[in-house]
């Protein structure tokens, strides 16, 4: 299978199952809509006299031994042989949790999905114990993995700040025993970041998530505080704060953009000129009938949005201004490994949240949904059918996906998503499949734009 | 050299496939952005 787009100017084939990329001239462009393995030595004369009319028949015969030679290099139409790996889907140790620290927020965000913080069931906070017992749990069902990722999340988690230190200091107390390392990362709105907290972040959080959506007045329109009021004159000295005492340590600054900012591309770039340079912008999640949600018919908007901020990137990178946006990263070499791209977030198997009443989910997205709590910290139990459910989502297991191109990038998408829209972690929810394949053609295009560039510089 | 295309990477994924698998990985939706899966972007830890 490949997918074959045009972008920026650029022809881009995209041979699904090998990875390879590959630019191409119009006459290879148009020639692979013409030709499929099985290939033959010579170019078909059929293909020949339909395409002579625009191109040069010598031509058409040299493009069309190149595209073999390619093939027979197994980096065009090669197979999709992975399958037999998802087999070995069985559920895996838990190596990463999410301590839903503060169910208790002091903003309002008009469009939170977890209902202003208390993800629609009542404001509380973790205690200590709680914490422990999920430590606890992290430990003892790790398995083999070393590294070990917690993260503390919200609601607003410096809401809880004394506890969130006492857990890292319990958890930095059990490494040397366990034989394990821990990862914390932290996601706050920054009402609460003060030099004490500040510090401790940049000590011991290893990434660090800075919620802002870019521009003042779309910040102020719904990230809004308790009275009303907005909230970016208060939190972005806090962060300029953060980030210049941080070093080379991770954070990103986030946004989240509505159907209030589809030039959010201005806001990525607001965020830039503000001194940020790892930037992330995240489509809003919701129901479709609020007026801020981004529907079928903002995407073609959200399409151009995209487009215009990689083509503005790579701009801004000639002129020697660079930053990372999150979703146009992307390691076409030595990213991850198949098996792991077979399954993605790794939710409800590696991947677990916890509740201030120690209710386990599998993921901060799932809480309160009944029907998928796996357990309990307090009552011991945990279930293992649905482990064992999510750990066989994968790829292959998804119908849509399955024949997606864009699989093994986006690893069969966000099971959260595809049960809150579609009640069923299989089934693909659409609108996010388009935005997720606009982003990788933006960033595989990105790649290709910026080795052009240098082979110009080079000749 | 060819003439028509450029191949821009190495290609690799069927080779990673061979060695992969061994779970070391950090967990994808972890941290840096809590909707939007995005594996691709990430390192293998080996
Ligand atoms: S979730 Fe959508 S975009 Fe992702 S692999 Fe599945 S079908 Fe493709
Ligand atoms: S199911 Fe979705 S929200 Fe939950 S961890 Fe996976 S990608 Fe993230």
């Amino acid at each position: 299978m490949i997918h074959k787009y045009k972008l920026n100017g650029y022809n881009i084939i995209l041979d699904v199952n090998s990875g390879g990329v590959h630019i191409v001239d119009e006459l290879t462009y148009d020639l692979l809509d013409n030709v499929k393995p099985p290939f033959e030595k010579e170019c078909p004369a059929n293909v020949i006299e339909k395409m002579q009319r625009f191109y040069q028949e010598r031509e058409i015969r040299s493009c069309y031994e190149e595209v073999v030679e390619l093939y027979n290099s197994g980096i065009l139409y090669s197979d999709d042989d992975y399958e037999k790996y998802a087999s070995y889907a069985v559920a895996s140790p838990v190596k990463a949790m999410c301590l839903l620290i503060s169910q208790d927020c002091n903003l309002r965000c008009e469009y939170c999905f977890a209902s202003t913080g208390d993800y629609g069931c009542g404001r509380k906070l973790m205690d200590l114990t709680t914490g422990k017992q999920a430590i606890d749990f992290l430990l003892e069902n790790s398995g083999d993995r070393e590294n070990l990722e917690l993260d503390f999340f919200g609601g607003e988690p410096l809401m809880n700040f004394e506890v969130v230190k006492q857990i890292v200091e319990y958890a930095r107390s059990k490494e040397a025993e366990y034989k394990k390392r821990f990862r914390f990362t932290i996601t706050t709105n920054g009402m609460l970041l003060n030099d004490d907290v500040i510090d401790f972040v940049n000590k011991e959080m290893s990434n660090v998530v800075l919620s802002v959506d870019g521009r003042p007045e779309v910040n102020d329109r719904v990230r809004k505080r308790v009275d009303g009021t907005g909230s970016y004159d208060r939190i972005m000295p806090k962060y300029k704060e953060l980030v210049a005492k941080r070093g080379d340590k991770d954070y990103y600054v986030r946004a989240t953009f509505t159907k209030y900012n589809l030039d959010f591309a201005n806001d990525v770039f607001h965020l830039y000129k503000e001194g940020f340079d790892q930037l992330s912008a995240e489509p809003v999640v919701g129901d479709p009938s609020m007026p801020y949600a981004i529907t079928e018919k903002e995407l073609p908007r959200v399409f151009g949005e995209y487009e215009r901020l990689a083509e503005m990137m790579l701009v801004n990178e000639n002129k020697g201004k660079k930053f990372n946006f999150f979703h146009f990263m992307l390691d076409l070499d030595q990213g991850p490994c198949a098996i792991k791209r077979l399954r993605g977030c790794g939710s409800g198997n590696e991947y677990v949240a916890i509740t201030p009443d120690g209710d386990i989910y599998p993921c901060h997205q799932f809480v309160g949904i009944e029907e998928y709590k796996m357990g309990n910290l307090m009552a011991g139990t945990f279930d293992m059918d649905i482990k064992k459910e999510f750990a066989a989502a994968h790829i292959y297991s998804k119908e849509e996906c399955r024949k997606c191109w864009a699989r093994f990038y986006c690893s069969g998408g966000c099971n959260a998503n595809n049960y809150i829209y579609n009640h069923d972690i299989h089934a693909a929810h659409k609108l996010s499949c388009e935005l997720e394949k606009k982003r990788l053609e933006c960033a595989i295009m990105m790649k290709a734009a910026r080795m052009v560039e240098k082979e110009h510089f080079e000749d | 050299m060819m003439k028509h295309i450029v191949t821009i990477n190495k290609a690799n994924l069927k080779k990673s496939a061979e060695k992969g698998g061994c779970g070391k990985c950090q967990a994808s939706c972890q941290s840096a952005c809590k909707t939007s899966c995005t594996v691709a972007n990430q390192k293998c830890e080996k």
